[in-house]
């Protein structure tokens, strides 16, 4: 039994303001696995955006272990994280091929190695032909590609998303899961995606960990035995249902 | 193609209602019979251009330079206050509610002072632009400086991005459409500020000259001076529009 690639027990944040507690995120325990898409899900005030953070190391804890890497998959938080937020946030100044390599330049790689390397990962998101145009050129969808291209440029192991397609429609929102689900595949990295989104978390998740508000904490954590590669029409089978009515349940809403 | 044609023929319409203004006012003196003294015609007002008593091209370089030194101080200054302000949190909450409540003072009332203590001339009119139009520029950088996605923070944070590098990748160029919308403001302000400075006390410049000709009833002059101030600040504009073109990118830009 090798050790997971992220290991969280017990962790606990309270955030202080005026004098008075809140508490954002209490009694989560998971582990991912290296290669692993894990869903979060919960209600807004859940503090998924939270965990992310205090995965990212940008936020403190007051309780608990959180461990990221392993002998066989060593981390270094200052180059193996990738993050993609609900916005793409490009910088609208900049080339999309010149968004997709800001972390490069933030952390020195040598840049004509970064470049063609950009060139690639905008190919493998969708966006070949789009290298010089500026972000205001491009739809919601696209922009979001690049900010996925973006997030893969310096090569990290793990791949943090808070809400990437939360903005998007309905149909485009469908695509790009079916897109998030093959550049995962193509360049295995290990993703945790925190959603509001139930069938979304199901349809993307090696494994899903629920969180409820109020207070907030964990309420499950289970894998999703889902073949891959994942049609759209998985979403009808049986087996996917039982998923979301596990999680539909945990949240109250049946 | 047709983009093309489209930009040609705004041109195109802005030119000719520019012409229609100069022929109405033409029409206007000629067909009305007004006198001279009241409203010269174009024609006249062109013709004044010729008393060279007047000294036409050393009052416009005065009075030019004294709006470019202003202006271009209050650029260099107003930008680095601004800057002091983003890196220094308590310097701004210590200096910028006494730099408003200094931008209450109307600047023309503080002329007569000007004149008290730094004579008359060239340098203290270029003061006079530079009160009037360093405000706004400090006001709109140290708000585009502000102006910054906490998740883009925490995108360069996430890679223990430095300070500098938040500051020079994204800062920086995102501040730049509020710098030069406060730019464009500052640069109307700075002719107005350079031309109550002359009309206050001055030995040179066109609005000692319009001053000057007012006596004599030289209404012809008097136009010419305006139109002259208005081509510098039109000069002035149109480098600032320029350089915006130049350094921010189309859909950045604040209309």
């Amino acid at each position: 039994m090798s050790e997971p690639f992220i290991h969280l027990a017990g962790v606990k944040k309270i955030y202080r303001t005026r004098g008075v507690d809140f508490l954002a995120v209490s009694e989560v325990t998971f582990d991912v696995d290296a290669g692993e898409l894990v869903s979060l899900v919960g209600p807004s005030g859940c503090g998924k955006t939270t965990l992310l953070k205090i995965l990212a190391g940008l936020h403190s804890y007051e309780a608990g272990e959180v461990r990221i890497g392993s002998p066989t998959q060593p981390f270094d938080p200052s180059r193996d994280i990738g993050m993609v937020f609900q916005q793409p946030l490009l910088l609208k100044w900049r080339r999309v091929i010149d968004n997709v390599l800001l972390p490069a330049e933030i952390l020195g790689l040598p840049m004509a190695e970064s470049r063609s390397r950009a060139r690639d990962l905008l190919q493998l998101v969708g966006l070949k032909g789009a290298e010089d145009k500026f972000p205001y050129e491009l739809s919601g969808g696209m922009q979001q590609r690049a900010a996925i291209a973006r997030a893969l440029i310096h090569d990290p192991k793990l791949i943090l998303m808070d809400e990437p397609f939360g903005a998007l429609d309905a149909l485009t929102r469908e695509k790009m899961n079916l897109e998030l689900l093959r550049i995962w595949q193509e360049a295995r990295k290990t993703i945790v995606f925190v959603t509001h989104g139930i069938t979304e978390a199901v349809f993307l998740g090696t494994g899903v960990v629920v969180l409820t508000a109020g207070p907030a904490r964990m309420a499950d954590n289970f894998r999703v035995e889902l073949p891959h590669p994942r049609p759209l029409e998985i979403k009808t089978t049986e087996k996917f249902g039982e998923y979301s009515r596990r999680i539909y349940r945990l949240l109250g809403m049946e | 193609m047709g983009r093309n044609q489209e930009s040609l023929q705004r041109y195109a319409l802005a030119v000719i209602s520019h012409l229609l203004l100069v022929l109405a006012w033409y029409f206007f003196v000629v067909l009305g019979n007004v006198p001279k003294f009241v409203l010269p015609s174009p024609y006249a007002t062109v013709q004044a251009l010729l008393v060279s008593n007047y000294r036409w091209v050393e009052n416009t370089l005065v009075t030019g330079a004294e709006i470019f030194g202003g202006y271009i101080l209050a650029v260099v200054v107003g930008i680095g206050i601004a800057l002091l302000f983003s890196w220094f949190r308590r310097l701004e909450m210590f200096v910028m509610p006494l730099l408003v409540s200094l931008n209450m003072i109307p600047k023309v009332a503080l002329g007569p002072l000007i004149i008290v203590w730094f004579r008359y001339g060239v340098g203290p009119n270029m003061m006079m632009a530079f009160a009037i139009c360093f405000f706004p520029i400090v006001l709109t950088t140290a708000r585009g400086l502000r102006e910054v996605e906490p998740d883009l923070l925490d995108l360069v944070r996430s890679l223990k991005g430095s300070r500098w590098q938040i500051f020079t990748k994204i800062q920086l160029p995102g501040a730049l459409p509020y710098i030069f919308s406060g730019m464009k403001v500052a640069a109307i302000l700075a002719v107005a500020g350079a031309i109550v400075g002359e009309f206050l006390g001055s030995d040179r410049g066109l609005g000692y000259l319009m001053l000057q000709v007012q006596v004599t009833l030289d209404t012809a002059a008097m136009f010419m001076a305006v139109i002259l101030i208005t081509v510098l600040g039109a000069i002035l504009y149109g480098i600032v529009l320029g350089l915006e073109r130049l350094l921010v990118v189309r859909d950045a830009r604040i209309q």
